[in-house]
């Protein structure tokens, strides 16, 4: 009886020790701020002064960075490729899902695919950059067009790997009570499958959109020279112009964690569920 | 189903397979077989090319420059995975106690993995040129009150701050996930038969999260050893080369420095060995789930 109460007990020492922890990771959010919202002319040397809050509340650096990485266009180029990322990747891989998922356990050949297309997991972007670079080119698609195809290609494994996972859920009894109906397969995926696949829609949905929103290394290499850029990619202005007006950096940097933040802020459960479903299955 | 269901829906679903997969292949295994090409060329990624055999392989051994960056990232690795799972798992056991605020504190603590990683870099790459250094002067230690990031000797612990801080967020999650499985009267048992801390530890809960573990293990190993953005934003491979990851190097090589055929054959051993290590760990780790 007296230790089913004290496993009731709020442990309070450990509740202080793990809030004192979040100034790890407050810390670096603050500095941010702070930094942001301070003018060159505040920026002193000493550990104090550093730290301190800016004398005065200015948003001008807000505009100035604005203006400086067109934070606009880049955002809206954010959103577009990763919104249509997640769209296609959500109807193509649950199709592929679905065919694989239904057949692989009793013919060769889907068996084969599901290896296939699962054992891309291992293959380094570093291999396939040098080839896509020219092969994207060539194609005539070295712009977002390609960028968005190479994400639904690069997130099909993992996306492929937990649809049919997820399949097993669903009884083919479903699937038979519609056919004798009169639906054909392609009717009955839309109408019954699809539906039931929803709470693995939103975790590919979570893990597609935090990796293409926060990836930096395929636009950068695949789309450089088309003139569009990305938010991330935005930021890699402050190191080469700008380079000393840290408060002007800041500010972007600020702007650019915005989204993701605001984003996390309200759909916090659908992403935490989404990124531990994702690892664990 | 009767005999033209069936094959309707043969059909369907190849109808579906075929062109995604072949979608797959344009852009996956195609320039996966072009890389593995290019590496027995003298490509420079403009003009004409040779073929050179095994050239590119045999003077990849001898090449200093790859060398270190394969002892640096292999360094990272190690030490980056058993600082972010020997944390997480501390955190993850933290957050899954009887807390107060528990699922505001599980939120915060996932923050910053959710963050880009390229900025998070540049944030960090300023604190370690310029809050650090202050602090050092502050306390007048010597060795922090210069940039860790000039410095060829301490500059990749630098990056291995940085990437743990993203890491630890995601891989306390996963544990605490793995934890919430283990069922409460197994604890009541284990009491019972006297068994605390440490022994209860590591009987017990350990041996019950263990697939955790191997998914940790593994998805830390794989992140940091391809490892890209964090050096881009912190030291450009510098200073001195010190912190040039093989990714890095192959990009900025094989991409700028007109070595595109013998970077793709780094990029060739280093998928190999990327799958050889990911295999061995699923292998080694899985054996061991299964004794328990």
């Amino acid at each position: 009886m007296m230790k089913k109460k004290g496993m009731e007990k709020v442990n309070w020492p450990v509740t202080v020790l793990l809030i004192l922890g979040l100034i790890t990771v407050a810390f670096p959010l603050y500095m941010t701020i702070v930094i942001a919202l301070k003018q060159p002319s505040e920026m002193g040397t000493g550990i104090g002064s550093i730290l301190s809050l800016p004398k005065s509340f200015s948003l001008s650096n807000f505009a100035e960075a604005m203006r400086v990485t067109d934070f606009w266009r880049s955002l809206g180029n954010s959103i577009l490729i990763t919104l249509l990322t997640v769209v296609i990747s959500i109807v193509i891989h649950s199709l592929i899902g679905y065919a694989i998922g239904r057949n692989k356990d009793h013919s060769k050949f889907y068996k084969f695919s599901y290896l296939y297309i699962v054992s891309g997991m291992f293959v380094p972007f570093a291999i396939l950059m040098m080839p896509l670079v020219k092969q994207t080119a060539q194609l005539g698609i070295a712009n977002w067009v390609g960028v968005i195809i190479l994400y639904v290609v690069f997130y099909m494994p993992m996306n492929v790997l937990l649809y049919s996972g997820y399949l097993k859920n669903i009884p083919m009894a479903l699937e038979e009570a519609a056919y004798v109906d009169g639906a054909t397969t392609w009717t009955t995926y839309w109408k019954i499958i699809f539906p039931l696949m929803k709470p693995m829609h939103a975790t590919v949905a979570v893990l597609t959109a935090l990796g293409t929103w926060n990836d930096v290394m395929t636009p950068l290499v695949i789309m450089s020279g088309s003139g569009m850029t990305t938010l991330p990619l935005a930021q890699m202005t402050f190191q080469t112009q700008f380079g000393t007006n840290y408060n002007l950096a800041f500010a972007s940097y600020l702007l650019a964690l915005l989204p993701i933040l605001i984003f996390y802020l309200i759909c916090q459960k659908q992403i935490l569920n989404g990124v531990v479903n994702g690892a664990v299955k | 189903m009767d005999k033209k269901g069936m094959t309707g829906r043969k059909r369907t679903f190849l109808l579906i397979t075929i062109p995604i997969m072949a979608l797959f292949f344009c852009f996956n295994t195609l320039p996966l077989i072009k890389g593995m090409i290019y590496s027995f060329t003298n490509f420079k990624g403009y003009g004409s090319y040779e073929f050179v055999g095994l050239r590119n392989y045999i003077d990849l051994f001898g090449d200093a420059r790859v060398g270190k960056s394969y002892l640096f990232t292999f360094k990272l690795a190690v030490v980056a995975t058993i600082i972010v799972n020997l944390i997480s798992l501390i955190l993850a056991m933290g957050l899954n106690s009887k807390i107060k605020f528990k699922s505001a504190l599980r939120g915060a603590y996932f923050i910053p993995n959710i963050l880009g990683a390229l900025v998070v870099g540049y944030i960090f790459n300023y604190f370690f040129t310029y809050i650090f250094p202050a602090f050092g002067d502050m306390i007048n230690s010597g060795a922090l009150s210069s940039s860790m990031l000039s410095n060829p000797k301490l500059a990749w612990i630098a990056i291995v701050i940085v990437c743990a801080w993203q890491a630890i967020a995601m891989n306390t999650i996963i544990y605490i996930s793995g934890l919430q499985t283990v069922p409460e009267d197994v604890y009541e048992a284990a009491s019972i038969d006297g068994a605390t801390g440490w022994k209860k530890f590591k009987n017990i809960t350990f041996p019950l999260i263990l697939p955790f573990f191997t998914i940790n293990m593994v998805l830390c190993v794989k992140n940091f050893l391809m490892v890209f953005d964090q050096i881009m934003a912190l030291t450009k491979g510098g200073p001195a080369q010190s912190t040039e990851s093989i990714s890095y190097l192959i990009y900025n090589n094989g991409m700028g420095g007109g070595q595109f055929g013998f970077q793709s054959a780094n990029a060739v051993i280093f998928f190999f060995v990327v799958v050889l290590i990911s295999a061995f760990q699923l292998g080694v780790l899985g054996k061991k789930e299964e004794q328990l």
